[in-house]
């Protein structure tokens, strides 16, 4: 499917200095889920609230579903339902009326039986007409998707939705999203917790200090995640890989035997690797294996971004 | 222009108003009838005639103005500000609607339920004393104008304030001056010389000499200058407003 949005070249400097973001271009496809992983500070709210028109951009250009962000402002923000990282709601109001509000606001005919299928989408029709203040905060959560969704969007933006909530709740959340994409909608969403992302995601995007370091389909990461590494330790060191030793993926460190292989495969080539160590007349000392996580993929892409 | 936005921002801020009747109408009908009472009917009875209108009667369009003017100041800048406080801006920001769109809605809203107020105001002042109206349709342009301006100048409050305090800050410190000292409870011509000239720069003077001449034929500056006064104060509150959403001023950082 064609791409829904593109952002290109997308800077944001405040007006004390500091360069929230530097340069960042991102292209999603319509129906997919990106999940946007970065730390505290990386840049991921001010991405959303300039593509959601609450902040202004220094420079680049932004497309939505073919709509210019700037000149079609209107045509563009259609198509787009924002649930913000705080839960921003008029206390006072019922669940019913602050979403009727929001459709309006949006520029839909009023249409409550659509509102209702809404709120029974997200578990929230029994609490149609409670008052805001009265709900706990996992339901106010509900309310905002509610009011992001019920002007029927293409592309919804998540930011952190799973801030400062318990298990559960984050379960649910998951849950909702999953059925989201089964309607259709694009769903693009900021966190900085890694399970998160893998749990939701089709593609995970990395971003730090103001700039995109990797953006990669979720399962070719996994990928990475699968690899593990066998590390040799023999009586002599080495410096290169010895004569007779064919197997793919090994390489020398530290004077040792390194051997990456894939957990996953149909077989490790380990036992291949350990006769042909013999045969080449090697000794071993020692031998260990390590698997990086997607945390380690993801603190080293951060590590280096700062560098 | 997306009139379904502004239908839901005018229903959504009427609504808040209804939720709130006591305070938002009962209050200011209670406030306007004391002045009744104690200017009126105390006072007023030892008052002789101003211009040949009754006290009581002459500061019945003072006193609609008194309590329109602070009401649609006070409504626009807690309308406006309100969502600003809690955060429930940032839905405003994201719509697919442009300034023209919220300022109809806050705007609308606030003056409608100031025009409200200042019709409940003209209605009970006939329980107090006798009044005709010489020029029924200026009163009401007037007090539509009035009422849409100073809406207008409470939503330019509502942007610009940063907490609770700096809301009350200009209807109480401003307005309310402006207003007694603008001739709400006297006619000009009764100051001393000086301070009829000094009086003339209070543009509210204009405003209540304007809805004064359509009760009852009598003004203290040319009907004219009325007009001009609250056009020019509309346009400058509009002006404003323009500049504030083309620079995303206190809205988008």
């Amino acid at each position: 499917m064609g791409d829904i949005l593109t952002v290109e070249g997308l800077t944001k400097t405040y007006a004390g200095g500091h360069q929230a973001l530097k340069g960042v271009d991102l292209s999603i496809s319509e129906g997919e889920i990106l999940a946007l992983l970065g730390p505290n500070g990386a840049g991921k709210t001010t991405l959303i609230s300039i593509v959601c028109g609450i902040a202004t951009a220094t420079s680049g250009t932004i497309t939505v579903g073919g709509y210019d962000h700037a000149r079609d402002f209107r045509a563009a923000r259609d198509l787009i339902g924002l649930v913000p990282q705080e839960i921003n709601l008029e206390p006072f109001e019922t669940v019913m009326n602050s979403v009727r509000f929001s459709r309006g606001l949006f520029g839909k005919p009023k249409d409550d039986a659509r509102i209702e299928e809404i709120l029974k989408l997200l578990s929230l029709h029994d609490k149609k007409d409670s008052r805001i203040m009265t709900l706990s905060g996992g339901m106010k959560r509900r309310v905002l998707i509610a009011k992001a969704l019920c002007h029927e969007p293409r592309i919804l933006f998540l930011d952190e939705p799973t801030a400062g909530v318990d298990v559960e709740l984050r379960k649910d959340m998951w849950e909702i999203v999953a059925r989201l994409k089964e309607t259709g909608v694009t769903v693009i969403l900021t966190t900085h917790y890694i399970e998160e992302a893998e749990a939701m995601a089709d593609r995970i995007g990395v971003i730090s200090n103001g700039e995109i370091l990797l953006v990669e389909e979720k399962d070719a990461l996994i990928k990475r995640l699968g690899q593990k590494e066998l590390f040799i330790e023999l009586s002599e060191q080495i410096e290169t890989v010895p004569a007779g030793l064919s197997a793919d993926g090994l390489r020398v460190e530290n004077g040792g035997l390194v051997y990456a292989y894939d957990t996953q495969g149909e077989s490790t080539g380990i036992t291949g690797l350990l006769a042909d160590l013999r045969e080449a007349g090697l000794h071993l000392v020692d031998l260990s294996t390590r698997q990086s996580s997607l945390e380690d993929i993801f603190v080293d892409l951060v590590k280096e971004g700062a560098q | 222009m997306n009139w379904n936005a502004i239908k839901a921002i005018y229903r959504f801020e009427m609504a808040r108003t209804f939720r709130t009747l006591l305070q938002s109408i009962i209050s200011p009908v209670l406030s306007t009838s004391l002045y009744f009472i104690v200017f009126g009917a105390a006072i007023g009875s030892r008052i002789d005639q101003v211009e040949g209108v009754s006290y009581g009667a002459f500061i019945v369009p003072g006193l609609i103005m008194l309590t329109v003017l602070t009401q649609a100041t006070s409504n626009a800048s807690f309308g406006i500000y309100f969502p600003k406080f809690i955060g429930t801006v940032y839905e405003l920001l994201s719509a697919p609607i442009s300034f023209i769109e919220i300022v109809i809605g806050y705007v609308g809203a606030a003056a409608t339920k100031a025009f409200m107020i200042g019709m409940i105001i003209f209605v009970t002042a006939h329980f107090f004393v006798d009044l005709e109206i010489a020029h029924p349709v200026w009163m009401m342009v007037f007090l539509v104008m009035t009422c849409l301006s100073f809406a207008l100048l409470g939503f330019i409050i509502g942007i610009w304030a940063g907490n609770f305090e700096q809301l009350q800050l200009v209807p109480l410190l401003v307005i309310t001056p402006l207003v007694f000292l603008g001739g709400s409870f006297y006619s000009i011509s009764m100051l001393p010389p000086v301070w009829q000239t000094v009086t003339l720069f209070n543009p509210v003077v204009y405003l209540i000499s304007g809805f004064r001449w359509a009760f009852f034929d009598v003004a203290d500056v040319s009907l004219v200058w009325s007009v001009v006064a609250i056009l020019v104060f509309m346009g400058a509150c509009l002006a404003a407003i323009g500049w504030i959403f083309r620079t995303g001023w206190r809205l988008r950082s």
